[in-house]
């Protein structure tokens, strides 16, 4: 009989199919219709703003990043998901800044793929906010030629872009809130309205968030909790009064909502492991995304919303730990506490 | 009070079983070295009886019970004790065993031993005697004694006796072939262990990917005995003892407790089916059905062998390696143990030989954890893998224990799901050995 060098291994001797490279390449190539809906809306100049910001998110994983961690694709998601919350017309070095700064401090300073305890992606953006508030908030008009550029994309490194009069408009959040203007829910669910290169088509990303629920690669309870909690706390204000309210299908189809409740929210990382978690997650998302744009000086609180749920991850990770099987429940282990302290008693 | 037929969470990997379900059982001709192990079984090891030189008979008692949880070992084939020495061990270390050169003339007739027939006046005491008598222990691969399973403190009420025909683990049909091809023998030994334990009601749970065993387990149920066949998802890890009651019973097995401590005893249906023999035949525990399987053996079959019999005999007896064959594995894929040396011999409790390919084995690279939470999702007993994987490659194994370290089963299924391929039930493994060298109790 003949002997092969026989290999020792540790069991599980089966694995399943799913790898980490694997994940991150499909949630990217479900991006590609998002990416796709927001070069059609936006033009090239949602195309550079990607680009710009991929390219800045990249370039710090490929300097300090461990050995081969480009590989794994997470830097390239962070980077697209970053250009796809920024308005079209921002200058690129802006957008390249914002990329860099959100893997060099959201992600590597923690100790890269894994170890951050923000989104990475909204650490940029939030960044990108503080320092150039202006900048970030020009939104670009709607209609015009496709090929024109949405704004000074090409301002000078350390430049503020020129912004000509005329040209900029307003998000339909900002329209609702400095102007009271509402905006019609088929337009915010179709993407013919203003804002952010990859937040304005909310089927598509909605189609897109479902393909990756059913591949089990985010984590379904999240952006459900979240768009319940939202709806019902705004329509429960809404009933309230309708004239000083917006509706709840404007609330759930404008801004970031779509965008950060299935890409930003259901990040791996920064999101709880247990079902329970996930549940309560998505809740104080919705409740402060309401909150701060209702009653906050922002007319968008997406980013905000996530990132301070970012920080109670770990602490509803372990609040929310499932009873390990065999153990004494919460309920019997009280009785049995209670009972110890009659008996001490007597 | 039974009728769910699920656990919550577990995995469910390829089953493979298509390679060997259909195989019947078939002898092997006896090697020339029988290697017997003094621990074969949980518990004290066996004490030998014979000294080098002693010719044995087949079916000879040639070591003793060491204690209570022990039970004794018997020759399975006749031949000459040549030494009592260190030999390899599946576990992968080295034990003392004894050592038969075969006769190569026998006709290796054995002469009935313990009991000759069953007969219904029998007491429990008389029973649970002969099945230790018999070094029968638990043959889906934990290897416990099955007398102490018979033995509940006189306090203890039980009410059901579960039989373990789920085979959760891939490529195994070790026990599917014991239900299609001895379904009277099972029976038989339900019979007994209803007797002995004074239980009226029986229930087979078996997955539902063996639907011949279903039909054939229930055509022959005896009509005077209560014993339900009940197929149940398929599901891994659906054959571990407290998943499988849970999903009968909707009982919880509490932490560092028995199955009989909630009224119920698990007993695995080869190993039921081996109780029978013992009464049919006056035979004692000398060979077991076992699988041997995967893509790197050329005849995949299901064998009846003599136990202690080495790897070598039973692959030379598979066709031997197929061109590609990279790993053999003790047990299934899933809990396993990689073997490296092929003088190892099949034990008591070994459920199935797995020959895995190069193809199979192919190195994974290990990414960072990303807090996917598929391990959490795919635990069965509900532990937080990801914790306890961090904590255990900081070698915190104190903390581990806080987060319930002992309730794990090392069933493999974080390990299995986890995307970024972190050894996770390898890394729970080492902390387990690691704390029980220190006289931990996990």
């Amino acid at each position: 009989m003949n002997k092969p060098r026989l290999v020792l291994s540790a069991s599980p001797h089966l694995l399943g199919a799913d790898s980490t490279p694997r994940i991150m390449m499909t949630v990217l190539l479900s991006l590609l219709p998002v990416v796709a809906a927001a070069i059609y809306t936006f033009g090239p100049s949602a195309f550079l703003i990607l680009c710009a910001s991929t390219l800045g998110a990249l370039l710090p994983e490929k300097l300090v990043g461990k050995q081969g961690s480009l590989k794994d694709g997470s830097a390239l998601i962070t980077g697209v998901l970053l250009g796809l919350t920024l308005p079209p017309g921002m200058p690129l070095w802006m957008a390249f800044l914002g990329g860099f700064f959100g893997i060099a401090f959201g992600k590597l300073i923690f100790g890269g793929l894994g170890q951050n305890a923000f989104n990475p992606a909204l650490l940029g953006r939030a960044f990108l906010q503080a320092a150039f508030p202006v900048a970030i908030t020009t939104w670009p008009k709607t209609g015009g030629p496709w090929m024109a550029l949405r704004g000074d994309n090409f301002a000078l490194p350390l430049m503020s872009p020129q912004v000509v009069d005329g040209t900029t408009g307003a998000t339909p959040l900002g329209l609702f809130k400095f102007e009271h203007v509402p905006t019609s829910t088929s337009s915010l669910f179709f993407g013919s309205t203003s804002g952010s290169v990859g937040e304005t088509c909310a089927w598509i990303i909605l189609l897109c968030g479902l393909l990756l629920a059913w591949k089990n690669y985010l984590n379904w309870r999240i952006p459900i909790s979240i768009f319940a909690t939202t709806f019902l706390f705004t329509g429960v204000l809404w009933l309230i009064d309708a004239n000083h309210y917006p509706s709840p299908w404007f609330m759930l189809f404008s801004g970031g909502m779509m965008l950060g409740a299935v890409y930003m929210a259901t990040d791996m990382v920064t999101s709880p492991t247990t079902n329970l978690g996930c549940w309560i997650f998505g809740a104080g998302i919705g409740l402060l995304v309401v909150i701060i744009r209702i009653w906050g000086g922002l007319p968008e609180g997406m980013m905000y919303s996530i990132l301070f749920m970012n920080a109670f991850v770990p602490f509803l990770n372990r609040a929310t730990r499932p009873k390990v099987f065999g153990a004494p429940s919460r309920a019997e282990l009280r009785a049995a506490k209670r009972a110890q302290k009659q008996e001490d008693q007597t | 009070m039974f009728g769910k037929d699920f656990f919550k969470h577990g995995v469910h990997p390829p089953e493979f079983k298509e390679l060997t379900a259909q195989e019947p059982t078939r002898r092997i001709p006896f090697p020339k070295e029988i290697i017997l192990p003094l621990a074969q079984h949980i518990g004290a090891p066996a004490v030998p009886l014979v000294k080098v030189g002693d010719r044995v008979e087949r079916g000879d008692k040639i070591a003793d019970a060491g204690g209570f949880v022990s039970v004794p070992i018997h020759a399975s084939a006749s031949g000459v004790v040549t030494k009592i020495a260190r030999a390899p061990h599946p576990n992968g270390s080295w034990s003392e065993a004894i050592h038969l050169e075969v006769d190569t003339w026998s006709a290796q007739e054995p002469r009935p031993r313990i009991i000759s027939n069953w007969q219904e006046n029998l007491s429990p005491k008389e029973i649970i005697d002969a099945i230790q008598q018999g070094g029968l222990v638990g043959m889906g691969g934990a290897a416990f004694p099955t007398h102490v399973k018979l033995s509940p403190p006189p306090e203890q009420k039980l009410d059901l006796i579960l039989l373990n025909g789920c085979e959760c683990e891939p490529y195994l049909t070790t026990d599917h072939r014991s239900m299609v091809e001895f379904p009277d023998r099972v029976h038989l030994g339900t019979r007994i262990l209803m007797k002995c334990l004074g239980v009226q009601k029986a229930i087979v749970g078996i997955e539902r990917n063996k639907p011949d065993a279903i039909e054939i387990m229930r055509a022959t149920v005896p009509s005077d005995l209560d014993i339900e066949i009940l197929p149940l998802e398929v599901k891994y890890p659906q054959g571990a003892e407290k998943m499988l009651i849970k999903a009968v019973t909707n009982r919880e097995v509490p932490t560092g407790g028995l199955p009989m401590h909630i009224g119920v005893v698990v007993q695995n249906v080869a190993s039921v089916a081996t109780i029978a023999e013992i009464f049919e035949t006056g035979l004692p525990l000398i060979e077991r059905i076992l699988t041997v399987t995967g893509r790197g053996v050329r005849q995949p079959r299901n064998l009846i062998v003599p136990i202690g019999t080495p790897l070598e005999d039973i692959l030379q007896a598979c066709g031997g390696f197929a061109e590609d064959a990279a790993e053999v594995i003790m047990g299934g894929p899933m809990m396993g143990i990689a073997q490296g040396n092929l003088r190892t011999p099949i034990l008591k409790g070994t459920s199935g030989v797995v020959v895995l390919t190069t193809e199979d084995v192919k190195p994974k690279d290990v990414y960072p954890c990303i807090r996917c939470g598929h391990c959490l999702d795919a635990c069965p007993v509900f532990l937080d893998p990801q914790i306890l994987g961090s904590l255990g490659l900081h070698q915190d194994y104190e903390t581990m224990m806080e987060h319930h370290l002992s309730t794990c089963m090392l069933c493999g299924c974080c390990s299995y799901v986890c995307p970024s391929r972190i050894p996770l039930s390898h890394i729970f493994g080492v902390a387990k050995a690691s704390l029980r060298s220190q006289g931990v109790r996990v």
